[in-house]
C-alpha cells in the first residue's frame, strides 16, 4: 500500500518533494479503475485506485457528469469483493460522488444486505451511506431497519441510525418523528456516544413542543447523563428552558439554576464551561448567580492550555460588558495574559482589563500595553485604542500618561482606520478633559507635520481652527499650520488657510501676522485656495479696506454652524433661485431621527379631496408643506415643532387612529391620521370632534374633516387652535371620531348609497411643555454653557421619589423635557450610583436651552436630581424648573 | 462612551439570543457541530480536508480560507498544546506536528473546548494509525486510512468519536475477516494489525 502510486518522476529530487501522488492526473486514474471489472478482483489494488480517486477529489479536482457516473457503476461492482478495508472506501467513495436518483437504486439492494448483515461495521457504515445518498420513497423501505438499528446492541451501529436520523429530520420529519420510542430508549444507552446522538436528536423531534422539552430537561437533570457531550447538550436545552420560562418567574429563584451550578463541578472540562458559560448568558443574571461560574472561569484563566485561556478570556470580556465588577476579581489572573504567546487571549485580556479597570491600576496597564501594541494587527489595534478612550473618560487624572501613550501609538506605522480611531479618540480628550487640551493640540499638530492622509489632516486643521485661538499661546500653533501652505496638497492647504484666517478673526494680536501669511497664499497655484484667502482677508480687513461686512458675515464664516447640515443640503437643494436671497434661518433646526420621506411637487398636492397622499408625512419639511396647503391653516405662520405620532387606539382595532401635534406660535394643530381596517365599510366626512374643557387656553378656530376613507388606504383629518401666542399652554384633549359608515360589498367593491352615522371613542391627547421644546444638539456642550453665562442660569434641586433604576429616571426626565441628550449622556452605566446628564433645545420663541442635570441615588431606591438651567431669557429657565416641579 | 459601546453590544447579544429560539436556526445552535476538519503540509497544501458546512460553497473560497488560516497560525507554536484563534467569525482550535497542521473549525458560538476534543481525537488517532511517525509522507502513503480517519469521526457536522482509540481502532480493522464482530477487537489487536500493515508495505 505504502509502494508509490505512481512512478517517480526522475527529474525531481525526491527527497525534497517526495509524494505519493506526485505527477497524478485524472485521465490515468479513470483508466486504472477499470481494474473496478476484473472478473478476479484484487482488493489491494482497487483500494489504491480508489485512495487516488478520493485524493483527487480532496486536491479540488472534479469529474464530469460521465466520469462520476462511469466511475459510480464500476465502484458497484466492488461490492462483490469481501475484503472489509476495500468495503470501507466503495463506502466513502459512493458517498463522495453523491449519486443521483437513478444511480442510486443500483446500489440499494446491495446496501440494504449490508444493513442487515452481521458485520456490525457493515451495518453502521451502510446506513450512513444510504441515508446520505436515499430520498424519501426508499426511506419508508428501510425504516423498518433503521428502527432496530437504532436500539442496536453494539453501539456503532445505533450512533450511525441515530446521527443519519438528525440529517433526515431536515427532509423527511414525518418520518424520523415516527421513531420517537427507539429514540427515547436509546437516551438510556450505557454507551456514551450514543446517549448524546438519542438526546440531540429527540430534543430536534419534539423542538417545538415546549411542554415535551420542559418533561425531557426535568427528567434529564435528575438522572445521571453519563457523557460529556451529552451533558453539554443537556445544559443548553437547560438554558432554554430557563429562557422561555423567565417571564413568568422574574422573581424568586430561578428554576434548574441549581443543575447548573452543580455542571461546575462536573469532572470534564467542556461541561464545566459549558455550564459556566450558560449561567452568564442568563437573562438578567444576578451577582450572586454569577459568582459561582466567575470562580472556575478564572481557575481556568491560569491552565497551561490555550483553548481555555482563550475560552475563560473570552466569556469574562463579554461579562465585563454588562457585570463590570463581578469581573474584577479575576484582575491579577489576567494581567498575566497581557503577555499570553497567543495574541487573541492577550488582545481579549486587554480589552476585559480596560473595561474593569480602576485608577490606580491604569500606569501599569499602560507599560504592558506599550510592549504589546507592536505586534497586533490593526484591528486589535482599534479595539485596544477604544478601549484606552472609554477608559481615560472614566479616569480624567490619568489623562496624561493616556494621551502620551496614544500620541506615541500615532507617530507609529498604522493603515488609516488605525489613525483615524487614535485622533478620533485625542480629539474627544481634548473636547472632554480641558486639561488635555494644549498637549493633546501639540500632539496633533506635530501629526499633521507628518500625516499621508488627507482627511485626518483637514479634520486637525478644522479642529485646531476652533480650538487653538482659545488657549493660552494660540501663537505657537500658526508655525504648524502655515507648513501644511508649503507643503501639503490642494485641500490640505485650503483647509489650512481656513483656520489660518479662524486665529486672525479670533485674536487680535495676531492678526497683523495672519494678513502677512494669507497675503502670500493670494498667489497659491489652486483656485479654491485663492478664494479662500482672498475672501478672509477682505472680511478680516487685510488689505487696507473698511472693513464693512457685519457682525452676522463673521458669525458665518467663524461661528460654529447650529444648523444640521443634512438640513442645510435639503434646504439648499430646494432653494430656487429668485431675488429672494437664501435665508439660513428658515433652515429647520430640529434634528431628524427619521428617514426622509420622498419629496413631493409642493403647493400642488390636492388638499385631501378624492386623493389622500399615501401614508402619514413623517419629516417636518413634509408636515411643512402639508400644512401650508391647507388654506384654512396658510397664515399661522412658520411651524415651530411636529411631535412624533401619538397612538390614540389600541393595536388591531377597527379603526386605527394615531395623531401628530403640530405647535405655531399661536396655535396648535391636531393631525389625525386614520386607517380603516375593515374591509366591508366606507367611511366618509370622517372628523375627530375635540373636547377641549379641560384645556382652557385653547379655543378650537377650524376643522377639517376628511371626505373618505376607504379600507386600508390612510387619511387624514385636522383640527385647529387657537392659543395664547409665544405661551406654553397645555391642556387635555378628549377626542371621538365621527364619521359616515357605508357597507362595501367585498366583491364587486361597490358601497351602498345609504350610510349610518356612527361615532368612535379615542384616547386622551395631551398638549404637555416638552411639545415646545425644539431637540437641538450643540456639538460641544461645555463650550456653548459657558458661552451663555451664568445670568439667565437657575439652580434647584429636586426629589424624584423611589425609582426602578437610576436609567430610568434620567429617562423619564429627558422624556418631560423632551430635550436632545448631548454627548450620549443619556446612558447610564450599569450599577452607577451617580450620573450627569447634559441636554439642550430650543424653546419656543427661538430661545436656546441647555439643561445640566445631575442625578444620586439617595437610600436604596430614592432619585434625587439637581437641575441647573442656562437660557438666553430667566423667564424660559424659569419655564423649564416649572415643568420639571410640575411633572 | 464606554457606556455607550457596551450597552450596544448587549443589544446585539440580545439579539443573537433571541434568534437562536426561532425553530429554523436552533438545529444547528443548540448541537454541538463542525464546520471542517483540516490536515495541511507545513506549506498550507492540503493533505486532506472535509468541510460539513456551506460557508465554502466553492473549492476556491475553501481554498482561500485555508490559505489565510495556514498563513494566521503559520508561526504560532502549536506543537504541545492545541492553539485556537478567532477568525472569520469561526473559532479555529488547531495543532502541529512535524510538516503536519491539524485544524477544526466550528462557529462563533461554540463551546471552544468541544472543538478542541475533536481536535485531539483527530490529532491522536492519526498518531496511533501511523504508528508515532507523523508526517507529511507517511499520511500520503497511508491517505485511505486518514480519510477513513476523518469519516469516522464527523458525520455532516455531528461529532460521531472523539475518543482517538475508538477511531483507529475502526480505522484499522482493515484486514480482520468478514464475520469475526468489531466489538471483539481490541486495541492492541488493532495497532497490530496496523503493525503487520506497515511491515507488508515495507518488504515491498
Amino acid at each position: 500500500m505504502a509502494q508509490p502510486l505512481v512512478k517517480k518522476d526522475d527529474d525531481r529530487d525526491d527527497e525534497a518533494d517526495y509524494s505519493p501522488f506526485l505527477g497524478i492526473e485524472k485521465g490515468a486514474v479513470l483508466q486504472e479503475a477499470r481494474v473496478f471489472n476484473d472478473p478476479q478482483l484484487d482488493p489491494r489494488r482497487c483500494s489504491q485506485v480508489i485512495t487516488k480517486l478520493l485524493y483527487l477529489l480532496n486536491q479540488g479536482e472534479s469529474f464530469t457528469k460521465v466520469e462520476a457516473t462511469e466511475v459510480f457503476f464500476a465502484v458497484t461492482k466492488l461490492f462483490q469483493s469481501r475484503d472489509i478495508g476495500l468495503r470501507r472506501m466503495v463506502y466513502v467513495m459512493i458517498k463522495e460522488l453523491s449519486p443521483s436518483a437513478d444511480e442510486v437504486i443500483i446500489v440499494t439492494s446491495s446496501l440494504m444486505k449490508d444493513m442487515t448483515s452481521k458485520t456490525d461495521m457493515y451495518r453502521a457504515n451502510a446506513i450512513r451511506v444510504l441515508c446520505r445518498i436515499t430520498d424519501g420513497t426508499l426511506l419508508t423501505q428501510i425504516e423498518r431497519y433503521l428502527k432496530q438499528a437504532i436500539v442496536d446492541k453494539n453501539p456503532v451501529v445505533a450512533s450511525a441510525a441515530l446521527v443519519s436520523g438528525i440529517h433526515l429530520l431536515q427532509t423527511n420529519p414525518e418520518i424520523v418523528k415516527r421513531w420517537s420510542n427507539e429514540v427515547q430508549e436509546a437516551v438510556q444507552s450505557r454507551a456514551a456516544l450514543v446517549q448524546f446522538h438519542a438526546l440531540a436528536l429527540l430534543h430536534q423531534i419534539r423542538q417545538n413542543d415546549r411542554l415535551a422539552v420542559n418533561k425531557l430537561v426535568t427528567s434529564l437533570t435528575r438522572g445521571s447523563v453519563r457523557s460529556p457531550l451529552a451533558q453539554c447538550l443537556l445544559i443548553r436545552y437547560t438554558s432554554q428552558v430557563i429562557r422561555e420560562s423567565a417571564n413568568n418567574t422574574q422573581t424568586g429563584d430561578r428554576p434548574f439554576y441549581d443543575f447548573l451550578e452543580g455542571c461546575l463541578r462536573h469532572k470534564a472540562e467542556m461541561v464545566i464551561f459549558e455550564a459556566a458559560r450558560a449561567i452568564t448568558e442568563l437573562n438578567g443574571v444576578t451577582s450572586r448567580e454569577l459568582t459561582p461560574a466567575i470562580t472556575v472561569l478564572q481557575l481556568f484563566l491560569s491552565s497551561s492550555k490555550p483553548v481555555l485561556r482563550f475560552a475563560a478570556v473570552r466569556t469574562l470580556n463579554k461579562v465585563a460588558m454588562t457585570h463590570p465588577m463581578a469581573v474584577t476579581n479575576c484582575n491579577i489572573d489576567m494581567e498575566s495574559l497581557i503577555s499570553d504567546q497567543n495574541r487573541s487571549i492577550a488582545t481579549l485580556a486587554i480589552t476585559t482589563l480596560l473595561k474593569t479597570g480602576n485608577e490606580s491600576s491604569v500606569d501599569r496597564l499602560m507599560k504592558q500595553i506599550t510592549n504589546f501594541m507592536s505586534d497586533i494587527a490593526d484591528e486589535f489595534k482599534i479595539v485596544v485604542v477604544e478601549a484606552i478612550r472609554s477608559l481615560c473618560l472614566k479616569f480624567p487624572l490619568k489623562h496624561r500618561s493616556l494621551m502620551n501613550f496614544l500620541s506615541n501609538i500615532l507617530r507609529e506605522e498604522g493603515g488609516f482606520e488605525y489613525k483615524k480611531a487614535i485622533v478620533d479618540s485625542i480629539v474627544i480628550l481634548i473636547r472632554d478633559i480641558p486639561e488635555a487640551k494644549e498637549s493633546g493640540l501639540l500632539h496633533l499638530c506635530e501629526f499633521i507635520e507628518d500625516c499621508e492622509f488627507t482627511y485626518l489632516s483637514t479634520q486637525i486643521l478644522h479642529f485646531l481652527g476652533i480650538e487653538g485661538p482659545k488657549t493660552s499661546d494660540p501663537s505657537k500653533y500658526i508655525r504648524y499650520i502655515y507648513n501644511r501652505v508649503h507643503l501639503e496638497n490642494a485641500t490640505v492647504r485650503a483647509g489650512a488657510v481656513s483656520t489660518l484666517a479662524k486665529f486672525g478673526a479670533m485674536v487680535d494680536s495676531l492678526k497683523p501676522r495672519i494678513f502677512v501669511l494669507l497675503r502670500r497664499c493670494v498667489f497659491d497655484n489652486d483656485d479654491e485656495v485663492r478664494d479662500r484667502a482672498t475672501l478672509y482677508l477682505n472680511t478680516l480687513g487685510g488689505d487696507g479696506a473698511v472693513v464693512e461686512t457685519g457682525e452676522d458675515v463673521k458669525e458665518f464664516l467663524f461661528g460654529s454652524l447650529d444648523i444640521p447640515l443634512v438640513n442645510l443640503e435639503n434646504s439648499l437643494k430646494n432653494y430656487e433661485a429668485s431675488e429672494e436671497p437664501f435665508d439660513i434661518n428658515s433652515v429647520p433646526r430640529e434634528v431628524k431621527t427619521q428617514p426622509l420621506a420622498e419629496k413631493k411637487a409642493p403647493g400642488k398636492k390636492p388638499t385631501g379631496l378624492g386623493a389622500p397622499p399615501p401614508g402619514p408625512p413623517s419629516t417636518v419639511d413634509a408636515y411643512e408643506k402639508l400644512l401650508s396647503s391647507i388654506p384654512e391653516f396658510a397664515n399661522f405662520g412658520k411651524l415651530f415643532k411636529s411631535s412624533a405620532p401619538v397612538e390614540l387606539t389600541e393595536a388591531e382595532t377597527e379603526y386605527a387612529v394615531n395623531v401628530v401635534k403640530h405647535i405655531f406660535d399661536g396655535h396648535v394643530v391636531f393631525q389625525y391620521n386614520c386607517t380603516n381596517t375593515i374591509p366591508e365599510q366606507l367611511l366618509e366626512n370622517v372628523i375627530v370632534v375635540v373636547d377641549a374643557s379641560e384645556a382652557e387656553e385653547f379655543a378650537e378656530v377650524a376643522s377639517k374633516p376628511l371626505r373618505s376613507l376607504p379600507y386600508d388606504s390612510p387619511g387624514q383629518t385636522f383640527v385647529a387652535f387657537e392659543k395664547p401666542e409665544g405661551v406654553p399652554a397645555v391642556g387635555k384633549f378628549s377626542n371621538m371620531l365621527r364619521f359616515i359608515v357605508k357597507e362595501v360589498d367585498p366583491s364587486t367593491g361597490d358601497a351602498e348609497d345609504d350610510g349610518v352615522e356612527d361615532e368612535y371613542q379615542l384616547e386622551d391627547l395631551e398638549v404637555v411643555a416638552a411639545d415646545y421644546m425644539l431637540k437641538v444638539g450643540v456639538s460641544n456642550f461645555r463650550n456653548a454653557w459657558e458661552s451663555m453665562g451664568a445670568d439667565g442660569e437657575r439652580v434647584d434641586e429636586y426629589g424624584l421619589g423611589p425609582r426602578d433604576s437610576l436609567a430610568e429616571a434620567v429617562n423619564a426626565v429627558i422624556n418631560l423635557l423632551g430635550m436632545q441628550p448631548c454627548e450620549g449622556t443619556e446612558v447610564v452605566p450599569n450599577n452607577s450610583r451617580s450620573h450627569t446628564c447634559l441636554l439642550s433645545g430650543v424653546y419656543i420663541g427661538n430661545v436656546k436651552v441647555l439643561v445640566r442635570l445631575q442625578f444620586g441615588l439617595d437610600g436604596p431606591k430614592d432619585v434625587a436630581m439637581k437641575l441647573a438651567v442656562r437660557s438666553e431669557d430667566e423667564a424660559v429657565s424659569d419655564a423649564i424648573h416649572e415643568i420639571v416641579a410640575s411633572g | 462612551m464606554f457606556t455607550t459601546e457596551s450597552s450596544i453590544s448587549v443589544l446585539i447579544a440580545r439579539g443573537k439570543r433571541g434568534s437562536d429560539l426561532s425553530p429554523n436556526t436552533s438545529n444547528m445552535e443548540s448541537c454541538p457541530s463542525v464546520k471542517n476538519v483540516l490536515l495541511l503540509d507545513s506549506e498550507g497544501n492540503r493533505v486532506a480536508v472535509k468541510y460539513y458546512s456551506d460557508d465554502w460553497p466553492t473549492n476556491s473560497a475553501k481554498e482561500a480560507f485555508e490559505k489565510s488560516v495556514f498563513t494566521k497560525t503559520q508561526k504560532t507554536n502549536a506543537r504541545n498544546e492545541a492553539e485556537i484563534t478567532l477568525f472569520e467569525n469561526h473559532i479555529v482550535v488547531y495543532k502541529f506536528v512535524q510538516d503536519l497542521h491539524f485544524f477544526v473549525t466550528g462557529s462563533e458560538d461554540e463551546n471552544e473546548l468541544i472543538l478542541a476534543t475533536v481536535l485531539q481525537g483527530f490529532f491522536d488517532a492519526v498518531g496511533l494509525i501511523l504508528r508515532g511517525t507523523v508526517d507529511k509522507k507517511e499520511a500520503l502513503e497511508n491517505l485511505d486510512l486518514i480519510l477513513l480517519c476523518l469519516d469516522e469521526i464527523v458525520d455532516g457536522g455531528i461529532i460521531l468519536e472523539t475518543d482517538a482509540n475508538v477511531i483507529a481502532e475502526k480505522v484499522a480493522s482493515h484486514s480482520i475477516d468478514a464475520g469475526a464482530p468489531l466489538s471483539e477487537q481490541t486495541i492492541s489487536q488493532a495497532l497490530a494489525t496496523a503493525r503487520e500493515h506497515l511491515a507488508r508495505s515495507l518488504l515491498k
